[in-house]
């Protein structure tokens, strides 16, 4: 490998430390790898750089999020303020910012039209050197990302954008009329195109177009704060805390609405992936015995001698599986994402059936089901299910008890019994025996908690009792589900 | 071992001309596998090109090219080696028929059969043999692997690690010429950890809009430049909307395709409605791309 260049030696170490810190696997041969794939391609192209040390470093795409972040720590694409951008100051005042603000958005407008990647990042870097400078001394002359797109509000150059996309788009065709007078009025078009304009099939879709290049020019802005702040503030500290997790191992609890219309679109390749797997384990779970007529008959090919066996199928019937979820405010989004991957994996099943409760049960499968891609399927159940009964706060005994008076037929012999929640009884009496009633009609009963299993037991949590009854598992996030599901869940 | 490739940009431009247009990190990946010699695992959604790629690799390279196309079953006997069994016992028969009971050569016959049904000629090679025994540079491309069971990853990491085969009766193998390995997989199966270790990873995705368009207008020359933008703008529409199965690159060159047999020269929508079936597959996603673009009503 000829002599290692230290300082990019140590750089690599310090990268893969930094991947194992945010839990990707990342050992001494990857780094290895990575050190070769350097020598290889020399340090002069940055892009290539980083695509050969996610080569030799990284194992799957899910990881690659991760790396992009913490590459730009380790090799940034600059000091200071870029040589591309020109002198800027930053501006300060309100007046100031203002005027700075409504300079780069009518930039940003035109750069949004033409899809320009590289004036894109040269304004990216423009704007977080003029508007996102933190005036504050004690954060150390650090640059903030939010406080920029604030003040920029680049969402609102959309319009602006799609007008000249627009005209432009025309004068070369020489469609006519052309440019017209549209001028540059910052927001003026509602996106229906000029009156005497024909109208073009991508009309109908440029609006979509320019508002992800508005989404990738956020994650760029994101990115030239994150690399101005090393300077501020040191690798060490930006590579630990300003690195955002993946939304697989996000946790359910703490996923705000936008993540969760994220983790909604996630659900189909998920439940395709796992349905996958499910059937493969089932065709596995259902090889039986030699079957003698079929490998007599087989072996006629080789003249009598019974070289390949051929086996039985066995028939098994598929499980059944019940839903008890907590449908209160705290965990809701953790029953609504797991119900819908359950729906979504209804065929690898006999049957699902769902009961939702925040302290009496209600059947919801039928809402579950008719329920539609992306819609919240809360409102539903608050309208056509009686699920709280004289309050509204969760209380798991009273409606365990509920549904071993009411819904325990719903329960045979092979049923898989999954109860969603975090077991916080709000102070009110558990009724373990409620629990243990259903365990003795179910095959199995499994209680998942999106809680960390070290937050059990704490305040009016009553884990470890329900605990002794029933396996109960950690759920925090996608990752620990699918896990569940692949493994645990019978088929 | 001589490179390959000698630099990135070399590897663009073979591939290039072996009529795959590579992206930067693609073609840096490439290099990179070639000048490290590790085995390439390619992931990606289906129709990005993966399989494409290693027989570029294979053009581009001059060497032949060896597939293993895996799925649920597939085993050694499939993969490796297999002695012709048949043909063993046909030969035993054989040597039988001519055995004279009375002269007492029994043993020495039963050895001479011994020796003679495990040779080459009773020998089928299955493409990873075949891929080390080959005596010309070869590309071994592994398709699907997370379709086969998680046992022939064992005897792969054998395989790719040594570059080696033992066949029992015949001693071991070594490869002459260190095959350029590719895996694609889809990712219905995570593969094992071990097997990940061993190779340099890419991920392809659908490709950038100006990368695309080089494609298109690479595979279908006779498309008008304007048109096959507006293609390309479509397609990169129809993959933002969160579809069952976004279209890929495949099925971009299939619609080009489509529209210059049709005779089209820009898209409206009663075109793109009538032909929207070569690049989506699901009902439901040809309805959602309907509503979304409004495809029932004609341009203003």
């Amino acid at each position: 490998m000829g002599s290692p260049d230290d300082a990019l030696t140590r750089r690599l170490v310090d990268l893969s430390r930094s991947l194992r810190q945010h839990g990707i696997a990342v050992g001494p041969s990857e780094s290895a790898d990575a050190a070769a794939a350097c020598a290889a391609l020399g340090v002069s192209d940055r892009g290539r750089l980083r695509a050969g040390i996610a080569a030799a470093m990284l194992r799957r795409e899910g990881d690659r999020e991760i790396f992009d972040q913490l590459f730009d720590i380790y090799f940034p694409a600059g000091v200071g303020d870029r040589q591309t951008v020109g002198e800027v100051t930053a501006a300060t005042g309100g007046a100031e910012v203002r005027a700075a603000a409504e300079q780069l958005r009518d930039d940003l407008a035109t750069a949004l039209a033409t899809a320009d990647e590289r004036e894109l990042d040269r304004l990216a870097a423009r704007a977080v050197a003029e508007l996102g400078a933190l005036a504050n001394d004690s954060t150390m002359g650090g640059y903030s990302a939010s406080q920029t797109l604030d003040r920029l509000a680049p969402q609102t150059a959309i319009a602006a954008a799609l007008q000249r996309a627009r005209d432009g788009a025309d004068t070369p065709a020489g469609s006519g009329e052309g440019g017209g007078g549209s001028g540059s009025g910052s927001g003026g078009a509602d996106g229906t195109g000029s009156p005497w304009r024909a109208e073009e099939l991508s009309d109908r879709f440029d609006r979509d177009e320019i508002r992800s290049r508005v989404a990738a020019f956020r994650r760029r802005v994101e990115r030239e704060a994150t690399r101005r702040n090393i300077e501020a503030r040191g690798t060490e500290r930006i590579s630990r805390y300003g690195v955002r997790d993946p939304l697989e191992r996000k946790d359910f609890l703490l996923t705000g609405r936008e993540e969760a219309v994220e983790l909604q679109s996630a659900i189909r390749p998920l439940a395709r992936k796992l349905a996958a797997r499910l059937s493969a384990k089932q065709r596995r779970h259902s090889r039986g015995a030699v079957d003698v007529r079929r490998t007599l008959r087989r072996a006629m090919s080789t003249g009598g001698v019974p070289i390949r066996p051929a086996y039985k199928y066995r028939h098994r019937s598929r499980a059944d599986i019940v839903l008890l979820c907590d449908m209160s405010g705290s965990v809701s989004g953790f029953s609504r994402f797991t119900m819908l991957l359950l729906q979504a994996l209804s065929t690898q099943f006999r049957r699902v059936r769902f009961f939702g409760f925040v302290n009496i049960c209600d059947d919801i499968t039928d809402l579950v089901v008719g329920a539609e891609m992306g819609e919240d399927i809360r409102t539903r159940v608050a309208e056509q299910a009686t699920i709280a009964r004289w309050h509204g706060s969760s209380d798991y005994g009273s409606a365990l008890e509920d549904f071993v008076d009411r819904w325990l037929g719903a329960v045979g012999p092979r049923s898989t019994v999954l109860v969603l929640g975090d077991a916080r009884t709000n102070g009110s009496d558990p009724k373990v025996a409620a629990l243990r009633t259903i365990t003795e009609h179910a095959r199995q009963v499994v209680w998942l908690n999106p809680e960390r299993s070290s937050a059990w037991d704490t305040g009016d949590s009553v884990a470890s009792r329900y605990g002794e009854v029933v396996d109960m598992h950690e759920c925090r996030n996608v990752e620990q589900l699918r896990q569940f599901v692949s493994r645990s869940l019978p088929v | 071992m001589p490179s390959r490739f000698s630099s990135v940009e070399a590897a663009s431009s073979a591939l290039e001309q072996a009529g795959y247009i590579a992206s930067d990190p693609i073609a840096t990946t490439v290099y990179l596998a070639d000048a490290l010699g590790k085995p390439f695992l390619v992931e990606g959604p289906a129709g990005v090109g993966k399989t494409e790629l290693s027989k570029a690799v294979a053009t581009a390279t001059g060497a032949e090219l060896i597939r293993l196309q895996c799925y649920e079953g597939v085993d050694e006997a499939r993969a490796l080696y297999e002695w012709n069994h048949a043909k063993q016992l046909l030969r035993i028969t054989a040597a039988g028929a001519h055995h004279d009971p009375g002269s007492g050569a029994d043993e020495a016959d039963w050895g001479r059969v011994k020796e003679d049904i495990f040779t080459d000629e009773f020998l089928l090679d299955r493409p990873l043999l075949k891929a080390v025994r080959a005596d010309h540079p070869t590309v071994l491309l592994i398709d699907e692997l997370d379709k086969a069971d998680v046992e022939i990853e064992g005897l792969l990491l054998e395989v790719l690690s040594d570059f080696a085969v033992t066949v029992p009766e015949l001693g071991t193998i070594q490869a002459r010429h260190t095959p350029f390995v590719v895996l694609t997989s889809n990712a219905t199966r995570e593969l094992s950890e071990a097997l990940r270790r061993r190779c340099l990873y890419l991920h392809i995705d659908y490709p950038e809009a100006a990368l695309e368009q080089r494609i298109v207008s690479l595979k279908v020359p006779d498309l008008d430049a304007t048109l096959s933008e507006s293609v390309v703008r479509l397609v990169g529409a129809l993959r933002e909307m969160r579809l069952r199965k976004s279209p890929s690159v495949a099925e971009t060159i299939d619609w080009a395709r489509t529209l210059i047999a049709l005779g089209g020269d820009r898209l409206d929508p009663e075109l793109v409605s009538s032909t929207l079936g070569v690049l989506l597959k699901h009902q439901e996603d040809i309805d959602t791309a309907t509503a979304k673009l409004d495809l029932t009503r004609g341009l203003a």
